[in-house]
């Protein structure tokens, strides 16, 4: 009874629809974990206007997502959190066409709702005993991360090692901003330093903001590109096109970032 | 029995000695090769270069150091589990033991939120420990107990299961000679349990020195502190591949050393 039952089982599987993962009805893109909301709707908005498409997204550090493409793997699109990892893609000659910045970001700390470490403003950072986590050096964010703090300790009314203490401080170093944000939002890490657009709507009632004002800030270009690897160039330019019309401005306006384009 | 090459009696010797052969040489086949793939990737010269960078020889010591740390602990906490599960029946043993297994099936990076939100700052527990100035997350403590947590089903499996086999003609000899249940379990079953005990060993440490999940999602990342080799790797592999090979390589030689080691030890043979 029971050999009939898991033979049944395995021909069910058998008549089930298979995961599109390559083919024309699919799409891979790979997209930096700070596009995690926005890209998904965008990649829903792409769906119903192709029938039958299936658009698979893989978010993650965009220095991770750039060696998987160097590996080999196939994916139709890349949208990086910094130029670096999309030169880096385009030295090795694996980008079909040109690239497009296609939005903005800015850096904000943030610390947990409680403040444990009472920090009120960015100066506090620096204090003894406070945990800082930021992405690793590798990632475009720990890398804007550290050049902020560099701006912010030239300037007036900050001490003259605010970014060696503030260094000090880091007790992790995150393989992607979401690392970071998960970190202060659980309240272990005291303050982090993270893209606006990764303050969410599930994380915005956890945590509290500290603006870094315009002239320390890092202004992050967002690149986007085809691969020659896709399978699937014309759904791939297309949604390129999306992201770069007014609807897609519009929705990663609506998370937070800066667009590129009047929506 | 006739065993010229035609009859039955030799075709059924040499077949399952024939899928015997397949079968080892595919699995063989699937542990070796990435291992040579590793190995040919990085020339000796440029090893004995990386080995004297000092993220690696931080990411190395702290390995060598929390797995050590890990074992004993495990060894320590789990030996008396081991012989409980071993010896008695009480109620709830199943619970007991699907609860050991637990950390070998929960993916590790689950196993590490689990451990966050229970010895985390604000966590279940953590929240006594941070007014007593203790924090577990970001330390090397925290390194230890998610290592801990993973491989501890190992050694008590392991254990238990050497406990078990100890002949218990042997304890009852033990118990005619009027020997109490302490120096029995001393001087009997242990002793005679030790194969099995160090094998047990073994496979903790081995899961605690390639333990990356747990670690990162609760001991953090930061070299000297809590980037053992599998993070280094892992931080290494998204910028610079070589680099990450090369720490591979290294890591690999380490362990596939000491897994040596811990199998030759003079006087004892292995089941």
């Amino acid at each position: 009874m029971r050999g009939l039952l898991l033979i049944a089982f395995c021909a069910l599987l058998a008549f089930a629809p298979p995961p599109a993962w390559s083919g024309p009805g699919a799409l891979t893109v790979f997209a930096a974990v700070s596009l995690t909301e926005a890209f998904t709707i965008v990649g829903k908005i792409l769906e119903q206007r192709h029938a039958g498409l299936r658009v698979q997204q893989s978010f993650a550090g965009s220095q991770q997502l750039a060696t998987q493409i160097e590996q080999g793997a196939r994916a139709d699109v890349f949208a990086s959190a910094d130029q670096r990892w999309m030169a880096y893609v385009q030295a090795r000659g694996l980008i079909a066409g040109a690239t497009s910045e296609f939005a903005r970001n800015r850096l904000v700390a943030i610390v947990p709702r409680g403040n444990p470490a009472r920090i009120g403003r960015l100066q506090d950072l620096a204090n003894p005993g406070v945990k800082v986590v930021l992405a690793a050096d590798a990632v475009p964010v720990g890398r804007y991360s550290r050049v902020a703090l560099e701006k912010l300790t030239r300037a007036p009314g900050f001490p003259q090692d605010y970014a060696a203490r503030v260094l000090r401080n880091v007790v992790s170093h995150e393989e992607n901003v979401r690392g970071v944000v998960a970190k202060v939002q659980l309240g272990e890490a005291d303050a982090g330093v993270v893209y606006r657009s990764d303050v969410t709507p599930t994380s915005a009632p956890l945590v509290l903001l500290l603006e870094i004002p315009e002239r320390f800030n890092v202004v992050a270009g967002y690149p986007i590109a085809v691969l020659k690897a896709g399978t699937n160039p014309d759904t791939a330019a297309a949604f390129v096109s999306l992201v770069l019309s007014p609807l897609g401005q519009r929705v990663l306006r609506d998370h937070h970032f800066v667009p590129v384009k009047d929506p | 029995m006739s065993t010229s090459p035609r009859s039955g009696a030799y075709r059924a010797a040499i077949a399952p000695a024939g899928i015997v052969a397949a079968a080892s040489a595919l699995l063989l086949a699937l542990l070796v090769l990435p291992v040579i793939s590793l190995l040919l990737r990085v020339p000796p010269g440029v090893l004995l270069e990386r080995l004297r960078s000092p993220v690696v020889t931080q990411a190395l010591w702290l390995s060598l150091l929390t797995s050590l740390a890990s074992t004993l602990l495990v060894l320590g906490l789990g030996l008396p589990v081991a012989y409980l599960l071993a010896g008695r029946r009480f109620v709830g043993k199943r619970v007991v033991e699907a609860l050991i297994d637990l950390p070998m099936v929960l993916p590790p990076t689950v196993a590490g939120v689990g451990l966050l939100l229970a010895f985390g700052r604000v966590g279940l527990v953590g929240r006594f420990l941070a007014p007593l100035g203790i924090t577990v997350p970001f330390t090397v403590a925290a390194v230890v107990l998610a290592q801990a947590f993973v491989s501890g089903p190992f050694f008590v499996n392991a254990a238990r299961a050497g406990f078990e086999a100890v002949d218990p003609q042997y304890l009852r000899a033990a118990a005619t000679l009027r020997s109490s249940a302490a120096y029995a379990f001393l001087r009997v079953v242990l002793p005679l349990s030790v194969p099995a005990l160090l094998a047990g060993a073994a496979m903790t440490w081995a899961r605690a020195l390639g333990e990356f999940g747990a670690t990162i999602t609760f001991a953090g990342n930061l070299p000297g502190v809590t980037q053992t080799m599998p993070l280094a790797v892992y931080i290494a592999l998204q910028s610079d591949l070589e680099a990450a090979v090369a720490l591979s390589v290294i890591l690999l030689i380490f362990s596939f050393t000491l897994l040596l080691a811990l199998r030759n030890l003079p006087g004892r043979t292995w089941r």
